[in-house]
């Protein structure tokens, strides 16, 4: 399987992304932010850090350089595209995705390990996947998601939630949201569901000897349904 | 303006000081050449009151590959691979401005490293308030803290490790110190060193702009009650620039284009070019017109002056001009030759065709002043008598509950959850234990962090206290399992002009020398920041040290939770029970005089090593150190971080159970062991001639003696943790 990986200036987790695809077995690609083409793929990703210094608002300077009309083209045409944490912030600067990355609610920068709950496992990243509680990372100032009411009412209707923030035994509550995003949403996905946004890094969990495994879960589950 | 003696004390220079210039220049310098002289004689950039004393440090050893005097120090950790580190302070520029303070302090230290041709992999810090009851505190320990987190979240480097402490010393002057590690190819090593005549001097990074103007001047001045007017001399820090800055130099470093290359730091475009050209006993030609300027009509006095952040000078090869352009547009950053070395042995200011510098180099350099400053040697305090009748009326669980809840003891996640712990994917020990680990991208390695202080210690007796400190550096290293292999130290003290505080300054070098010397544990690199001082009340004397250490596979190391249920819990080293200046006597007996616990440098050799040798041959199951605080306070740390209890056995030792639990004795460690590697451990460690004590057995929950403690391991959880969200939320 191809993978890419977007380096827009300021990316900081471009290389942990790319250890990451290499390591369940992804042929992978850097790709400047300057380019104009991209590389055949069979997933592009967009990494997390402080694009363009998050300047303006995060992500919406990624969201108008010149390689997001090939990712945006790439998108529509039902090719799937992941946006960890700024690549999250990135994609609904673009549109791809509805809503908008506020600060985090206690206005501090957050990083730790959170659970999640899949909600929906009928797409290409969650289908089949052996857990349905991941532990995973989060590192950001802005994860708090909000969207208008209309909004919510169409990912909720299109089983766009693709996770929530949760303890350990899957229950979604306010105590254990950890920026204020609304319904403690980590995770969205498009009406199609070729594309997926989430705030917490997978790429930072891939070996025991690091915060956790469960990142190892999600990207051995995405490259074999890739495979099939 | 006319140059006189009022101003060239106005720029910070002593009226000696302004004579030997005009003697020197054999004439009156002009503004501009009054600037560079402040800049470069000031203690911050000239180590004048220092230098005489740093050089007894004791700075080799088969490791080092650089020692002190470069931008950072440089230590082998084999294959070829290298680990560049150095901690910095920022701490006059954090009290008047703490967000932008600490976030350029965290930006400087960084480019020392990558200056370098190091990546940096991993950044630390050491952050001193005072009395959290001060009015100021609050505020500062959150724009700190946000400045630190602000500037290396964004570069997307790990900060590993840190330690935050409360003493009323720093009611009015904080102390930010920033530490970074890098990681380069021993054969790829870039230096600052100047070398050939007529090579182009290319300035990179950001615009110049009038930020930072006398930044190095007014770090090396006490503080009054004008400070606030002193907000313009704080850099402004752009960490996008940087990451940029960082990924730009190290294409660039790819291959041979360079000759050396260094970062404007503290007092820019004037330190960094006379230390190049300095260095490679050169002469060095700037024309100020091809300064990228942020601002209009700035004059060469501002250029020179300016301490704009993420700017670097780079000396290139000729003809290699048009490929480092191409990079640097590529990262979008500017790029413009400025200048040539010469052999004037001059640094020669030109702007609009005019020359408005020309002074020898060595003038700058070598010629700076050198202090030989009074001091006052500081007496071993008298060992106190404790009234041991007055500890009947204590018990143990309200006087554990009241320690571990202590502002210097309790738990700091408030704080290091706000720093990006884990971007580059190898963070394998997390802040909150006793040393950062990361691993050597891409290898069986990792190398451990820590950075200590012990300013009551190093106040009560300043001698003990600097070897103190480099211990407890040393243990820390131990305790995850790495060899300690070498030191950066920051030296925060108060007026070097005052003859106590000089005393200070002198002793802990002494110590720390004497320690690191027994130790083998080299000086690399660091800094010293003097006039720690606001309206004649100094500081406590605070020297920082950051120690680093290997460990050659990464699946050996050793972290300080208890493991599991029935596991030995063994005490390392001998509890005497010094009670003078721990927590205890300070919290609970309110009793601040006696002199600091004794370092026994042969049993604090022995302990470490042997410890070592025991988590190699994978005998224990995990360690601490113990130290503020006592063994009880340790213990407890390793109950949280296992969510285990622990049965403790009633005491063999004659001295009071206080004293035992309580007692900061040094060169001691925590460990646990299971039935089926005890005997051997026993053994090793008498061998080795290890006092140890059977402190007691591993259980699920309960942390127990005697019918006097009995407390759940969530309790002792809540008391740790709650100080610091409680105060930071009121």
């Amino acid at each position: 399987m191809k993978s890419s990986v977007i380096i827009f200036p300021g990316s900081n987790c471009d290389r942990d992304m790319d250890v990451a695809l290499k390591k369940f077995g992804f042929q992978n690609k850097m790709v400047w932010h300057n380019d104009d083409k991209l590389p055949n793929s069979d997933l592009i990703v967009l990494p997390g850090g402080f694009s363009y210094g998050d300047y303006l608002r995060c992500g919406s300077i990624a969201g108008k350089s010149k390689i997001i009309k090939s990712v945006i083209e790439f998108a529509k045409s039902g090719g799937l595209v992941l946006g960890i944490c700024n690549g999250f912030q990135i994609l609904t600067e673009t549109g791809l995705l509805p809503g908008v990355l506020q600060q985090n609610k206690n206005i501090d920068f957050i990083c730790k390990n959170v659970f999640i709950k899949i909600n929906n496992k009928d797409n290409k990243y969650f289908k089949n996947i052996e857990k349905d509680i991941l532990e995973l990372h989060i590192a950001h100032n802005e994860g708090n998601y909000f969207c208008s009411n209309d909004e919510l009412k169409n990912l909720e209707d299109n089983n766009q939630i693709a996770a929530s923030y949760c303890n350990e035994k899957g229950d979604c509550n306010e105590k254990i949201n950890p920026n204020g995003a609304i319904k403690n949403i980590a995770g969205i996905f498009n009406k199609e569901k070729n594309i997926l946004g989430m705030m917490p890094h997978p790429e930072r969990m891939i070996d025991k000897y690091l915060s956790g495994e469960d990142g190892t879960i999600f990207f051995k589950n995405l490259i074999s349904n890739l495979k099939s | 303006m006319k140059v006189n003696e009022k101003v060239a004390i106005d720029h910070g220079l002593k009226k000696d000081e302004f004579k030997k210039i005009c003697v020197l220049l054999k004439r009156v310098p002009n503004i501009t050449e009054l600037a560079i002289f402040s800049a470069m004689w000031n203690e911050h950039c000239s180590y004048k009151s220092s230098r005489k004393h740093l050089k007894n440090l004791h700075t080799k050893g088969k490791k080092v590959i650089q020692g002190p005097g470069e931008n950072a120090g440089i230590i082998d950790i084999d294959d070829g691979d290298a680990i560049v580190f150095k901690i910095e302070s920022h701490n006059h520029p954090s009290f008047i401005e703490p967000y932008q303070g600490a976030a350029t302090g965290v930006g400087g230290i960084m480019r020392d490293v990558f200056t370098m041709g190091a990546r940096p992999i991993a950044n630390l810090n050491s952050i001193h308030f005072g009395s959290p009851q001060h009015k100021k505190t609050k505020n500062l320990l959150r724009g700190v803290v946000k400045g630190i987190g602000g500037y290396g979240n964004c570069i997307g480097v790990p900060t590993i490790a840190g330690q935050t402490c409360f003493d009323e010393s720093y009611n009015g002057n904080i102390l930010v110190n920033a530490m970074t590690l890098g990681l380069v190819n021993k054969n790829k090593i870039f230096y600052s060193k100047a070398a050939g005549i007529d090579k182009p001097v290319i300035y990179v990074g950001s615009k110049t702009g009038r930020d930072g103007i006398h930044g190095a001047s007014m770090a090396s001045a006490v503080f009054d009650d004008q400070i606030e007017e002193k907000k313009p001399t704080v850099q402004v820090g752009d960490p996008f620039t940087e990451k940029l800055l960082l990924e730009a130099c190290l294409e660039l470093m790819a291959d041979d284009s360079i000759i050396s290359i260094q970062d404007m730091g503290a007092a820019g475009l004037t330190s960094s070019s006379v230390e190049m050209a300095s260095k490679g006993k050169l002469g060095i030609e700037l024309n100020l017109n091809k300064v990228p300027c942020r601002e209009e009509n700035m004059t060469p006095y501002e250029i020179m002056l300016s301490e704009s952040q993420e700017r670097m000078l780079i000396i290139l090869n000729n003809g290699k001009e048009k490929k480092a352009k191409k990079i640097f547009d590529k990262w979008g950053l500017d790029f413009s030759v400025i200048g040539k070395t010469t052999n004037s042995k001059n640094i020669e200011i030109f702007y609009d065709e005019k020359k408005f510098a020309d002074i020898p180099i060595d003038l700058l350099a070598e010629n700076a002043p050198l202090y030989d400053r009074k001091w006052k040697k500081i007496k071993l305090p008298q060992k106190l008598k404790f009234n041991k009748d007055e500890f009947k009326s204590l018990n143990l669980d309200d006087c554990l509950k009241k320690i571990l809840s202590n502002q210097n003891v309790c738990d700091k996640q408030w704080i290091w959850e706000q720093y990006d712990h884990t971007v580059m994917g190898d963070t394998i020990q997390k802040p909150g234990g006793d040393a950062g680990v990361v691993r050597v991208h891409g290898t069986e390695k990792a190398v451990a962090a820590s950075v200590d202080s012990s300013s009551s210690y190093c106040y009560s007796h300043p001698l003990t206290g600097g070897k103190q400190v480099v211990c407890e550096s040393w243990r820390n290293l131990i305790s995850v399992g790495s060899e300690p292999i070498a030191i950066t130290n920051c030296l925060n003290f108060g007026n070097p002009e005052n003859e106590k505080n000089m005393g200070e300054f002198i002793q802990c070098v002494e110590g720390i020398t004497e320690a690191s010397k027994y130790l083998n544990f080299p000086v690399v690199s660091g800094n010293v920041s003097f006039y720690n001082e606001t309206k004649n009340k100094g500081i406590k004397p605070t020297p920082t040290i950051g120690g680093v250490g290997l460990i050659k596979n990464y699946k050996n190391m050793i972290t300080m939770d208890l493991k599991k249920a029935g596991n030995n819990v063994l005490v390392i080293g001998k509890t005497e029970g010094h009670l003078d200046q721990s927590i205890f006597a300070k919290e609970i007996l309110n009793e601040k005089k006696g002199p600091p616990p004794e370092i026994n440098l042969f049993n604090e050799k022995n302990n470490g090593e042997t410890i070592l040798k025991l988590i190699k041959e994978k005998l224990i199951e995990s360690c601490h150190d113990v130290s503020l605080g006592g063994i009880l306070i340790a213990l407890s740390k390793m109950c949280i971080k296992g969510k285990k209890g622990i049965k403790i056995n009633p005491l063999k030792s004659l001295i009071n159970k206080f004293e035992y639990f309580f007692s900061e004795d040094q060169g001691r460690y925590i460990i646990e062991v299971n039935n089926d590697n005890i005997k051997n451990v026993y053994k090793i460690l008498k061998d080795n001639s290890v006092h140890f004590d059977e402190l007691g057995i591993v259980n699920d929950n309960l942390v127990e003696f005697d019918e006097e403690l009995n407390l759940s391991v969530e309790i002792l959880n809540e008391e740790n943790k709650t100080w610091l969200n409680n105060y930071m939320k009121n």
